[in-house]
């Protein structure tokens, strides 16, 4: 495929996620809004994988390595913290009968 | 069969595991399961992209992946839940730079770029970049310990200025997406343009508007993944960073559609500014009736029913377990016991909710302004906790009130109202707050944690 179609093609998943998106996240109610904001904090963290390619090329390319390990770190903070403090919110939702 | 193939299908199990977990969220009873779906996901489409053919060394990658694991694992178990703002404001930050970073190290292992992939490498570093330094500024407003920098920082020409800028990165993203390879130096300049942006852009807003800024700084942190995702023609990146930018938009606009202001409002106006104008109504007429402990516990010792509203105050004063003690012990009493909450009460969208639950409250005794406002006449006693503009009456009742049009919490018509406050200094938004003024008002003066302990124990002593 040369360089247009893919970006067409990649356009059309753009669009249709987004549109997905809107339907998913409208039917997150409002008590759930800051968990929901950081578990897609920790997905928007997906950048992980596009940092861990560039991270992983031929060492002779130093510059593109240093910038990618960084990217990994910061990457990497994103997705573990991200996910984990989420984990430790969501523990705490209890419905009635639960805490008498 | 082709690794290359593999990958993708496992990226393709990634994503539905994002869009089933996302769906699960829509109820806190499935929730946490949900995200562990997720983080499964997660693990998935990192674990294939380590073991594809495209990485070389793994020397840094281990590294970089153990830094990464260890400050984020014990951020994450650390920080306290009233300080989940500024965490959530830090995390967007760094995906934010982790996109800004991943075009930027593509370009320059190769400068050569068609016209497309060089615009999707110019925006992942644009919107990477001023995520990034957005989000900072917005954690240091909320951290509150630069008071200077915690309210809307405004300055003659800023709009001239931002406007310049803006007309800059317009015109070096078409001098540099038609000639990517001539142009490493311009490069450089936008990523440091991106960085000045972002400061710039959040800089104006006020501490009472950062719901909407966290959100939208949300949106991004997933709009720059989207871009990378381009950059290296890869569709999970793009899936996952366009979930998460419709997320942030869907919040952004219900945290606006709280405010009863747009957008455009909220990021150029610089709330804190128009206190001035105020004044010209002459401010408010009246005496405050004060009470004592000992007098608000004799009340809600009667009351059937009680509304608690908290706002930021709350959380400044960690008094969530007192409230919760408080709660159940009204309860014991035979009284029916609500939390009011706000969208825009606190720093972030559902702060309240968290700090709630944290202390153990159900979330099925939260209630919303939409639900709880008809039947507010037989409420006996509203306990505010803490917030101010979002039970401004103000808001409902004068035209001429910056704030007029938004939706509150309406609890001036409750049968009575205490107003837990330090002082009677104004809210974030710096406006006066007519509530205090009325006849059914108590006003319960000292910190709102020490004022409920001593309702606590009035209690358990009576």
């Amino acid at each position: 495929m040369d360089e247009t179609m893919v970006g067409i093609y990649l356009g059309f998943i753009l669009l249709l996620s987004i549109f997905l998106g809107f339907e998913l996240i409208s039917k997150v109610p409002s008590t759930l809004h800051t968990p929901l904001m950081s578990g897609s904090n920790a997905i928007s963290g997906i950048t992980l994988v596009g940092a861990l390619l560039s991270a992983g090329t031929e060492l002779d390319q130093r510059v593109t390595v240093i910038l990618g390990s960084l990217a990994v770190v910061f990457a990497t903070i994103n997705v573990v913290g991200g996910y984990f403090v989420t984990d430790r919110m969501l523990a705490m939702f209890k419905k009635k009968e639960g805490h008498k | 069969m082709n690794p290359v193939v593999w990958t993708n299908i496992a990226y393709l199990g990634a994503s539905v595991c994002f869009i089933i977990g996302l769906r699960m969220l829509s109820s806190p009873a499935t929730a946490r399961k949900g995200n562990l779906l997720s983080a499964t996901g997660m693990l998935i489409a990192i674990v294939l992209t380590l073991i594809s053919k495209d990485i070389v060394t793994y020397k840094w990658i281990a590294i970089a992946i153990l830094i990464g694991t260890v400050i984020g694992f014990f951020t994450a178990r650390l920080v306290a839940m009233t300080r989940m703002p500024e965490m959530v404001a830090i995390f967007n930050g760094f995906g934010g730079i982790s996109s800004l970073l991943v075009g930027w190290s593509v370009y320059h292992m190769m400068r050569d770029q068609g016209a497309f992939t060089a615009f999707t490498i110019y925006l992942s570093v644009l919107i990477g970049g001023l995520t990034f330094t957005g989000s900072m500024v917005a954690f240091i407003k909320l951290s509150d310990t630069w008071k200077a920098i915690s309210k809307a920082v405004l300055y003659k020409g800023q709009q001239i200025v931002n406007g310049a800028l803006l007309v800059a990165t317009v015109w070096i993203c078409v001098l540099y997406t038609m000639n990517s390879a001539a142009h490493y130096p311009l490069f450089l300049v936008a990523v440091v343009l991106s960085l000045v942006l972002g400061v710039l852009v959040v800089i104006p807003i006020g501490g009472a508007d950062m719901p909407v800024v966290i959100s939208l700084l949300n949106s991004y942190s997933g709009l720059a993944a989207c871009a990378a995702g381009f950059v290296i023609k890869n569709n999970i990146l793009i899936v996952a960073g366009a979930l998460v930018g419709a997320s942030g938009m869907v919040l952004t606009n219900i945290m606006c559609k709280a405010m009863n202001r747009s957008l455009a409002n909220v990021l150029f106006s610089g709330f804190g500014s128009v206190t001035t104008s105020k004044k010209g109504g002459g401010g408010i007429q009246g005496e405050v009736s004060p009470i004592n402990v000992a007098d608000a516990y004799l009340i809600l010792e009667a009351a059937r029913s009680v509304l608690i509203v908290p706002g930021y105050g709350l959380a400044v004063a960690q008094a969530q377990h007192v409230v919760r003690e408080l709660g159940e012990l009204l309860e014991e009493n035979g009284c029916e016991v609500k939390y009011g909450i706000h969208p825009v009460a606190g720093r972030m969208p559902g702060h309240m909710n968290v700090l709630l639950a944290e202390a153990n409250v159900p979330y099925d005794e939260l209630v919303e302004p939409d639900e709880i406002n008809p039947t507010m006449e037989t409420v006996d006693v509203c306990i505010v906790v803490g917030a101010n503009d979002v039970v401004n009456p103000a808001a409902r009742d004068d035209e001429s009130s910056p704030i007029y049009g938004m939706p509150i919490v309406e609890v001036d018509r409750a049968r009575t109202v205490f107003v837990l406050k330090r002082s009677m200094a104004s809210g974030f938004a710096g406006i006066d707050n007519p509530l205090f003024f009325k006849d059914n008002t108590r006003m319960l003066f000292g910190d709102a944690k020490s004022s409920i302990s001593g309702l606590v124990a009035e209690f358990k002593g009576g």
